[in-house]
């Protein structure tokens, strides 16, 4: 089977990020995002600690140990970049004024249904961040994950057995095996990668997938 | 005169009860007062309630705090961060309350105290577990939950520039949560990096203003 590499992923998210478009980059893979949308496209990073149009990485040696992204990383500003406090920035997120929110997961249900804050654990801690504000406020929400857990088992699921981020909220999803959009009928793969094949990406997912059109 | 200018660090933190609920601006390791926060360690209040985005990271901040057995409860979004041992070491033993609270409404919750809110309904949480026993109501076809605000005996923020009125401008993402828990607490305590005569900061520009603040002290920036 061909598996995306995380960056291959990113890469393939990149090019649903239209022109002009005020997009977040939750933590871990999808900040890889922003390393590959088109050239020629000008996108407009927000990130929930309170920045609006921030660039790429500083050069070594001229971090401002100040700015930085979600994932606590450095950061440098573009011409016309913002800041502001905690709760303008959630309001943004609240507000719909996000176009695009890239988020992880643990699970994804086929009703849309996203869990990403807690695993259920007695011990280890739950951190909900601003995964919730940003599953219920930003008008088109993407997952970039694995197709299944590192033990195999699926995260696309008919029922989420984790706690909830959000209900319904999932627009779509960008695996290491295919593209998949939520639809009132469930699962419906947009695009599989190489040439996998329906009845492989389905064994490796725990709802029906409806064949690409 | 007005001048909220202190000289020392113990006499910024001043007198912090045992029991008291103490909000400290800052997300990852960008807008903390760390002076602050090793003078109320120094100080010794223990029982705290600690107001805070995230919980700390390896020998610093809030992190000094729970290591030194002076938290009972923490209430933030995002606690579990890489090298947070002394948060994940305290919630595996128990010793400490955790009330986790999404991002946005935790900033909204604090903004509401601030602006003298009884609450308010968000979109945010409703239906997960985080909702669980808090009121709810379906507006205009949307499920909301009502949150209650969340003021502080104190807030302990870090700005780059104070003026003897208390006037306050932050740098970069070092804004964050500090200019919203300006607002929530009965006593509020900035360290800045500089101190500027009055009149310096373009009122176009205050973020902050000095109505918040009640004491202001210049220290050397330490950053993690």
């Amino acid at each position: 089977m061909i598996r995306f590499t995380p960056e291959q992923i990113a890469a393939r998210c990149a090019q649903d990020i239209p022109d002009g478009a005020y997009v977040n980059l939750g933590i871990g893979m999808p900040t890889e995002v922003a390393n590959h949308v088109p050239a020629g496209r000008e996108v407009i990073y927000h990130s929930e600690n309170g920045v609006l149009g921030f660039g790429t990485a500083p050069e070594p040696g001229t971090e401002d140990p100040d700015l930085i992204n979600a994932s606590k990383q450095y950061i440098t500003m573009q011409p016309g970049g913002a800041f502001f406090h905690q709760a303008d920035s959630f309001g943004m997120m609240r507000g719909g004024h996000i176009d695009i929110s890239v988020l992880g997961a643990f699970q994804i249900a086929a009703n849309g249904d996203l869990a990403n804050w807690s695993t259920g654990s007695e011990i280890y801690p739950p951190a909900v961040g601003g995964a919730m504000d940003l599953a219920v406020g930003a008008k088109q929400l993407f997952v970039i994950t694995r197709h299944t857990h590192k033990d195999g088992t699926p995260k696309l699921v008919e029922r989420c057995s984790y706690p909830l981020t959000g209900a319904s909220v999932v627009s779509r999803i960008y695996t290491d095996l295919a593209v998949i959009d939520i639809t009132d009928n469930g699962f419906q793969v947009i695009e599989m990668h190489g040439e996998n094949s329906l009845d492989e990406v389905q064994q490796l997912t725990g709802a029906r997938l409806l064949p690409p059109a | 005169m007005v001048n909220k200018i202190v000289d020392s660090i113990n006499e910024a933190i001043g007198p912090i009860s045992d029991g008291a609920t103490v909000m400290c601006g800052g997300f990852g390791s960008s807008g903390i007062a760390f002076n602050l926060l090793d003078a109320l360690l120094e100080q010794g209040a223990r029982e705290l309630t600690i107001i805070a985005n995230n919980a700390g990271v390896g020998e610093t901040g809030v992190a000094k705090l729970l290591r030194e057995h002076r938290v009972a409860k923490v209430i933030c979004s995002y606690p579990r961060s890489p090298g947070s041992i002394w948060f994940e070491r305290r919630y595996e033993e128990r010793a400490i309350d955790l009330e986790l609270v999404p991002q946005g409404t935790l900033a909204e919750r604090i903004r509401a105290a601030g602006a003298g809110l009884g609450g308010f309904y968000t979109p945010t949480g409703y239906g997960t577990e985080l909702a669980k026993g808090k009121r709810t109501e379906v507006i205009d076809g949307v499920g909301y939950v009502f949150e209650r605000p969340l003021a502080a005996d104190v807030a302990l923020l870090k700005a780059s520039q104070g003026d003897r009125w208390g006037n306050l401008v932050y740098h970069t993402t070092a804004r964050n949560f500090n200019p919203i828990m300006a607002t929530a607490a009965t006593t509020v305590i900035a360290e800045v990096s500089e101190i500027v005569e009055l009149g310096a900061l373009d009122p176009e520009s205050v973020v902050t203003p000095g109505i918040f603040l009640d004491r202001v002290i210049e220290v050397d920036q330490v950053f993690v």
